[in-house]
């Protein structure tokens, strides 16, 4: 008998739970991204479980487009942090509070 | 109740889910950008390894080639570009009980999850329209399936990441260039 779907659905979410805590507890902006891709890779662990458990490549569809938008949204993201880095000589997001009211 | 499910497919789940969880509390924990990186691999290899269980082998590839490789490599090379490959100063809390606030946080995100999980039943009759009724198969039946749906059913989608990725590709230059004429005013290093 193989594995029942909510194992690895359970695992998703703990890994979904991990980056976000480290999201919102870390300060460095370049291990918030990596975060971010924490975050991605668990939503994409529950599609592609879904997409076995249904019987239904539309899941493993839409992790193929999760991957590029991941790729995009790394390379500005990266982008952005080179040049936050430029002005302030850190990456810290506690510098970035020059629109504290 | 583990000795009612296959041997192999449990020693599988159990080292998939391991480098997952690993990985991930690793990349969190360590003070040193460039050991969160390469923790961050970790994390991968174990979603590879669990998407091959799952009968996605594309993707288990491509998880290993797009993630492992190109974007911990990009994550690297902006460390090491910016050099910041020294320990971080994780200086105390500037907001007054943010990891307790976040942990809660997580926790209750978490354990809405998994009981939502636990109390929905998933609808299993009519598949969606992707596959025309095709099943999602392990080998080459998966290359081939996921092939025909992303080529038919998602062709506008995937015509519009190409003008994604071009946007990404001209905005990251935009914004990580040396802007030397428009930036008299700025301190730039």
């Amino acid at each position: 008998m193989t594995i029942p779907a909510s194992w690895y659905l359970i695992v998703a979410a703990l890994l979904f739970g991990v980056g976000a805590f480290g999201f919102l507890t870390r300060r460095s902006a370049l291990i918030m991204f990596m975060c971010i891709e924490i975050m991605l890779n668990a939503v994409n662990l529950t599609f592609v479980t879904f997409a076995h458990s249904l019987k239904d490549i539309g899941g493993q569809a839409a992790v193929f487009f999760v991957l590029v938008v991941a790729a995009a949204e790394v390379t500005v993201g990266l982008g952005i942090v080179v040049a936050v880095f430029r002005r302030r000589s850190s990456t810290a997001v506690d510098e970035l509070s020059e629109l504290k009211g | 109740m583990l000795a009612t499910y296959a041997i192999p497919d449990v020693i599988v789940f159990v080292v998939a889910s391991a480098l997952m969880l690993v990985g991930a509390v690793l990349v969190i924990t360590v003070k040193n950008p460039v050991h969160s990186a390469l923790s961050l691999i970790m994390t991968f290899f174990g979603i590879a390894i669990a998407f091959i269980e799952l009968d996605a082998h594309f993707l288990a590839a491509v998880e290993i080639i797009v993630y492992a490789g190109a974007i911990v490599v990009l994550f690297l090379f902006v460390i090491m570009f910016l050099g910041v490959d020294r320990p971080d100063v994780d200086t105390g809390e500037p907001l007054v009980g943010q990891r307790p606030l976040a942990a809660l946080g997580v926790l209750i995100t978490v354990a809405g999850v998994v009981v939502m999980m636990a109390h929905s039943h998933w609808v299993t009759g009519a598949s969606s329209a992707s596959t025309n009724g095709i099943p999602s198969q392990g080998g080459n039946d998966n290359i081939k399936a996921l092939g025909t749906a992303v080529f038919t059913t998602y062709l506008y989608a995937f015509e519009i990441t190409s003008a994604l990725l071009i946007i990404a590709v001209v905005g990251a230059v935009i914004l990580a260039r040396k802007e030397r004429s428009l930036d008299l005013v700025g301190e730039d290093a």
